[in-house]
């Protein structure tokens, strides 16, 4: 961690980030076992009416379900803990297993709409910022607005209708191949829902970075570089992005964040095989230990990048202590 | 000289005066939809007229059933409207009383009830919908609350930041020195000082519920067919519009308007509410 953060600030972040962490194990757990029908009937549906009631109870032992609900989530937080994350009974495997396949096509995902979507943010937000009231501003703003407000699975069904019907070019069409496989495929395959993720990440980031550059090109030491004869270009882009880098940095943590877990949908579209679906299929199925475990990977992940975003901070601006 | 009313303000802001159009229409379309004024029956099939394009009888085609898609398009704005009305209005309510009363009290109930909006915080917005629709039930109803549960935390933080900072103004000790009763000083001190960043959270957290209703219903969770949702015509649309592109065009567009106008009376409550941010 970083020197300059004094010990007790660390110890309290890292207990109220573990509160945080137990709260969240405990909400999902209940959450879970509100939801009507159980391990049982989600792998057997309406066949589970056939079963005897000598079946029912070694079927609940088998899920392990026959335990106490303390039982039961006690035997969750220790295989959570010890890291094998529970057992994914109609997939035969360990949770882990799952996730070790799933979990990188999910951060490719996100790593990749992230990247996009800020650059596109920021561009869009500078070039809008550099001319305040103008035609180009409104052009941005615009833009900035449309990508907030048409949702993310209008935007991927309308790309699959045109692309696979107009181009006749749909590589998701294919099984998914990861970078090791197929570079180049899996590249591809990856192209059309960054590009969808992305467009969500600017539309935040433009609206962000534009209102912090408005805020920084009014300060005296802008004037003052303008002053000693600094070129245009370089006070734009040293002098005044630098110093907006800030919220521009958090609004990007944010978004990547819920990128992480908000994939479900542009997931499902474009038939990737991330967390997002590993998740939808386990609700359905009532795979407990799977929705448990993955929930609580994006609760970590949720709370690294925050961690992160703020050691970013400290880099940026020496200022915050 | 009479003093401005936020009003006024907000009818200087071009942003909010647009946005307030558009919403007003979407409003206007839910109303005649609740009243059963629509051009056709959304429910009526009509196998011989299947997938028409757009034309003066039925201005926005028909889907592959013969239904009215403009008729489809109201009914599910209407039920778009409704529940965002009713999961933001939950939200707002439960939000505001715990972050007023946490950020007022302090203390052990603060931090419960900032723990509580931590965890929920660090939830995927949709999952958790996802998983509490998955238990409630596919009703509008169920889906508002599902929406309310996601949206509370907001609520609670944008209360309770402004109340820690009002709570030791002098004028709210001098009611308090004054014997006013805890709710009076509450809700008829603190709140109304704290109401400006509430106001906006609303307008925003209302397009924000529309973008998650239309989600959940695009997953197959919510408003079930043949009854008309904005999110399932746009699922069903998937199939269809290689050759139908007004299946999946109209619908979209409603969402989109909805939410942009939505969008842009926040904007406008943001420009004529914070009187650092009006201009002249």
């Amino acid at each position: 961690m970083n020197k300059r953060l004094p010990s007790t600030v660390f110890f309290t972040r890292l207990a109220s980030v573990i509160t945080t962490l137990f709260g969240i194990s405990i909400f999902v757990f209940i959450v879970l076992r509100v939801i009507p029908g159980d391990s049982i009937t989600g792998s057997l549906g309406i066949e589970t009416g056939a079963l005897t009631p000598e079946q029912i109870e070694s079927l609940r032992a088998y899920y392990g379900i026959d335990k106490s609900l303390f039982g039961q989530y006690f035997s969750w937080m220790g295989s959570f803990l010890t890291g094998d994350f529970g057992f994914a009974y109609s997939n035969g495997v360990s949770v882990l297993e799952l996730t070790k396949s799933a979990l990188p096509v999910t951060i490719q995902l996100a790593l990749f709409g992230t990247i996009f979507g800020v650059i596109l943010g920021i561009s869009v937000g500078m070039f809008s910022a550099s001319k305040p009231g103008s035609v180009r501003d409104f052009a941005g703003q615009f833009f900035g607005l449309l990508a907030l407000a048409v949702p993310g699975f209008v935007l991927a069904t309308t790309l699959v209708t045109v692309m696979a019907n107009v181009f006749g070019y749909f590589p998701n069409g294919f099984e998914y191949m990861s970078p090791w496989e197929d570079p180049w495929m899996n590249f591809q395959q990856m192209m059309f829902p960054s590009l969808v993720l992305g467009i969500a990440v600017a539309a935040p980031v433009m609206r962000t970075t534009r209102s912090a550059l408005l805020e920084t090109v009014d300060k005296d030491f802008i004037r003052t570089a303008h002053g000693k004869g600094v070129k245009h270009r370089v006070v734009q882009f040293k002098h005044v992005l630098r110093n907006s880098l800030i919220p521009i940095v958090t609004m990007t943590g944010i978004q990547f964040g819920y990128l992480l877990g908000g994939a479900v949908i542009t997931e499902k579209i474009f038939a990737m095989p991330g967390m997002g679906r590993q998740i939808l299929d386990a609700i359905n199925k009532r795979e407990y230990a799977t929705v448990q475990s993955s929930v609580m990977i994006f609760a970590i992940m949720f709370v690294l990048i925050n961690l992160i975003t703020d050691i970013i901070y400290r880099r940026i601006d020496p200022r915050i202590k | 000289m009479k003093e401005k009313t936020w009003f006024s303000y907000y009818l200087k802001s071009i942003s909010g005066v647009i946005g307030g159009i558009l919403v007003l229409v979407m409003f206007t379309i839910s109303i005649l939809s609740a009243l059963g004024i629509t051009p056709h029956d959304p429910l009526i099939q009509d196998p011989v007229n299947a997938l028409q394009g757009p034309s003066a009888q039925y201005w926005f085609g028909t889907d592959q059933f013969g239904r009215d898609i403009l008729s489809r398009c109201m009914d599910g704005m209407r039920r778009s409207m409704l529940v965002s009305v009713v999961a933001v209005s939950i939200a707002t309510l439960v939000g505001v009383i715990l972050g007023i009363v946490g950020g007022y009290f302090g203390k052990f109930l603060d931090g419960f009830v900032v723990r509580f909006s931590d965890v929920i915080f660090a939830f995927p917005a949709i999952l958790l919908a996802l998983a509490i629709v998955n238990s409630l039930g596919n009703s509008w109803i169920d889906t508002s609350l599902a929406i309310a549960v996601v949206y509370t935390p907001i609520f609670i933080r944008v209360a309770r930041g402004p109340v820690l900072s009002v709570k030791e103004m002098d004028y709210v000790k001098a009611v308090r020195i004054l014997g006013f009763s805890t709710p009076k000083v509450l809700f008829s001190h603190i709140l109304p000082n704290v109401l400006p960043p509430i106001v906006i959270q609303v307008a925003l957290s209302m397009s924000w519920a529309i973008l998650t209703e239309s989600g959940l219903s695009f997953l197959g969770l919510g408003t079930q067919p043949p009854d008309a949702s904005l999110g399932l015509m746009v699922s069903e649309a998937q199939s269809l519009a290689a050759f139908a592109w007004w299946t999946l065009a109209f619908p979209s567009l409603f969402i989109t308007i909805a939410v942009v106008g939505l969008n842009l009376v926040g904007d406008g409550l943001r420009d004529s509410l914070d009187p650092a941010r009006r201009s002249s």
